[in-house]
């Protein structure tokens, strides 16, 4: 092909891939056409890379055709064989990836160049190298602290912020120094070591519960990344496609957010103080009353509304089959039963909404937080599988409670309030919860799997 | 600046506006897979290690494209994967509504 040809043939593969990127995301945002959404956007991916691949640029494959591949492995791979509850940790490794990669690239580029760019340029080079290695390394932490390998809680330390600032303020100092045009390569590399420190130390003091918000705005900032590298290699797709997911996903990040009534900042800055003591340590009159199947059976078969309340317990136990069982033996009994979804219940919004479409829950049954708080005070019983934070009545009434003003699920307001739990730990947020001691509250301990296969026994029985 | 410089802004800044309504009306049920699949377009960095692997002569270029390859890879086929699967899940959904 000539040369006129190919960059012919590149460019309008770009320009339908743009195209495609644009319908996929809108098809994303209906649940009829969603699937179509993410095959459409597959294929102009598809399309994007093979034409560049016929790039002018492009001299030598070896590298290409060893390490595509690879990549390509590892992420199918691991896409397969991830559980569906550990969906949100994955997704966070994946944008890690991309930002790691972004970083990668912006440095590559400006060696290899010889460091010929003009301001606009090295200035590119210097965001995308900070804005990417920051994704790339907060997003390991966000990994870590969903596994929990790392501890959920905030890890906090004197002098924090302080120190935090100053480090942003050396990064964008070098990132400075490198757009005016007297960096050397001593310098990119002293910003890609700052902003790896920088991604780390700014995802550590943000508690477990809020990282599907951190996931999000890590994933936008990946987005920033990659629209940069667009600028730094002159690449429209690159810019476009980058710049697509940085404000979707900004977007996002500010519903959710929303949804848990906070600022983007104060999720972000505010840290979760420190962990304090239990409510029963602080107070040995607190008791939590324990229950026993038999009683929940009874309790669940005579009611005439249920509600229930999954959370990351029922997605840990792999319960959803079995709630849903139980759920369906209700029905035929003539109960009301309806399942209230939490806007951030789980480790990322949706995340309920996901686990019972796999047990085949009907949509009509999902109820959402505000419709269900009206219907509550008429309920006999509230049953909370796995749910912590998103029903702890501290977030209404205890003005010193980190998660103080975050909508909840009232289920204290119930005649009747059923936990399922495998013991009194803490939850995500890593604060004890003072619904498990209401005189309107059992709890039932026990793997949630298991307890729900015994009260379907125990159902048939009543 | 320069012409294309500008260009880049005003592409910019239509792809902000794009970005941000097409995704305007999302119902929360569809924030999960709509995050992952937005997570799976921004692995388009490939085609950005595509060019800088595939351009790179001396060592240090090669070994960072090659590692650009292997993350930007990993982020467009697992990225697309996991949102398929997720999307499954809601297939019977679809069906009972329909």
């Amino acid at each position: 092909m000539s040369l006129d040809l190919r960059e012919t043939v590149v460019n309008l593969g770009y320009l339908a891939a743009t195209v495609l990127f644009i319908l996929g995301l809108r098809f994303l945002s209906s649940p009829r056409t969603a699937r179509r959404g993410n095959r459409v956007a597959a294929v102009g991916m598809l399309i994007a890379i093979v034409v560049t691949l016929l790039d002018a640029d492009v001299v030598s494959y070896t590298l290409i055709a060893i390490a595509v591949p690879l990549g390509a492995a590892i992420g199918l791979v691991a896409a397969r064989r991830v559980a569906m509850t550990a969906m949100p940790q994955m997704v966070a490794l994946f944008n890690g990836c991309g930002g790691g990669a972004a970083a990668a690239v912006a440095v590559a580029e400006w060696l290899r160049s010889g460091a010929a760019f003009g301001p606009g340029g090295s200035a590119a080079v210097g965001l995308g190298t900070l804005i990417g290695a920051i994704s790339f390394s907060g997003s390991l932490v966000a990994f870590g602290k969903l596994q929990e390998l790392l501890p959920t809680r905030p890890l906090l330390f004197p002098l924090q912020r302080y120190v935090n600032a100053a480090v942003l303020l050396l990064a964008l100092g070098l990132v400075a120094w490198i757009a005016s045009g007297q960096g050397q390569a001593s310098s990119l590399w002293l910003l890609l070591a700052t902003a790896l420190v920088l991604g780390v130390a700014g995802t550590a003091p943000i508690g477990g519960g809020d990282m599907p918000v951190v996931i999000a705005v890590l994933n936008a900032m990946t987005g920033l990344a990659t629209a940069l590298t667009g600028v730094v290699l002159d690449n429209e797709m690159l810019l476009v496609a980058g710049v697509l997911v940085g404000a979707s996903g900004m977007l996002l990040t500010v519903l959710m957010s929303r949804a848990m009534n906070r600022s983007l900042g104060n999720v972000l800055f505010s840290g979760f103080g420190t962990a304090r003591a239990s409510l029963a340590a602080a107070d040995s009159t607190l008791v939590a009353r324990q229950t026993t199947v038999e009683d929940t059976a009874v309790a669940l078969a005579y009611a005439r509304r249920v509600v229930i309340v999954p959370g990351y317990g029922m997605a840990v136990a792999q319960a959803q089959h079995e709630l849903q069982a139980v759920a369906e033996s209700l029905i035929t009994r003539g109960v009301e039963v309806q399942y209230a979804i939490h806007p951030v219940a789980g480790r990322m919004p949706g995340h309920m909404n996901v686990l019972l479409a796999e047990a085949n829950v009907p949509y009509e049954r999902l109820v959402e937080m505000d419709q269900v708080n009206q219907l509550i005070p008429q309920t006999d019983v509230v049953l909370i599988v796995g749910a912590n934070d998103v029903v702890n009545p501290a977030a209404r009434e205890d003005a010193t409670s980190p998660i103080y003003g975050m909508p909840i699920i009232n289920a204290d307001r119930a005649q009747l309030a059923i936990v399922l739990k495998r013991g009194m730990s803490v939850g995500f947020a890593g604060i004890d919860n003072a619904l498990f001691y209401r005189d309107k509250t059992r709890m039932l301990f026990g793997d949630a799997r298991k307890s729900l296969q015994q009260l379907l026994e125990a159902l048939k029985a009543a | 600046m320069t012409r294309e410089v500008w260009l880049a802004l005003y592409v910019f800044a239509l792809a902000v506006f794009v970005g941000y309504e097409v995704i305007a009306r999302v119902p929360s049920a569809l924030h999960t897979p709509l995050m992952s699949a937005t997570n799976a377009i921004h692995g388009v960095v490939l085609l950005g290690a595509i060019l800088v692997a595939g351009a790179a002569t001396d060592l240090t270029s090669r070994i960072l494209g090659f590692v650009a390859l292997v993350f930007g890879a990993a982020n467009v086929f697992g990225g697309f994967a996991v949102t398929e699967r997720m999307l499954d899940l809601f297939r019977n959904e679809k069906r009972d509504r329909t």
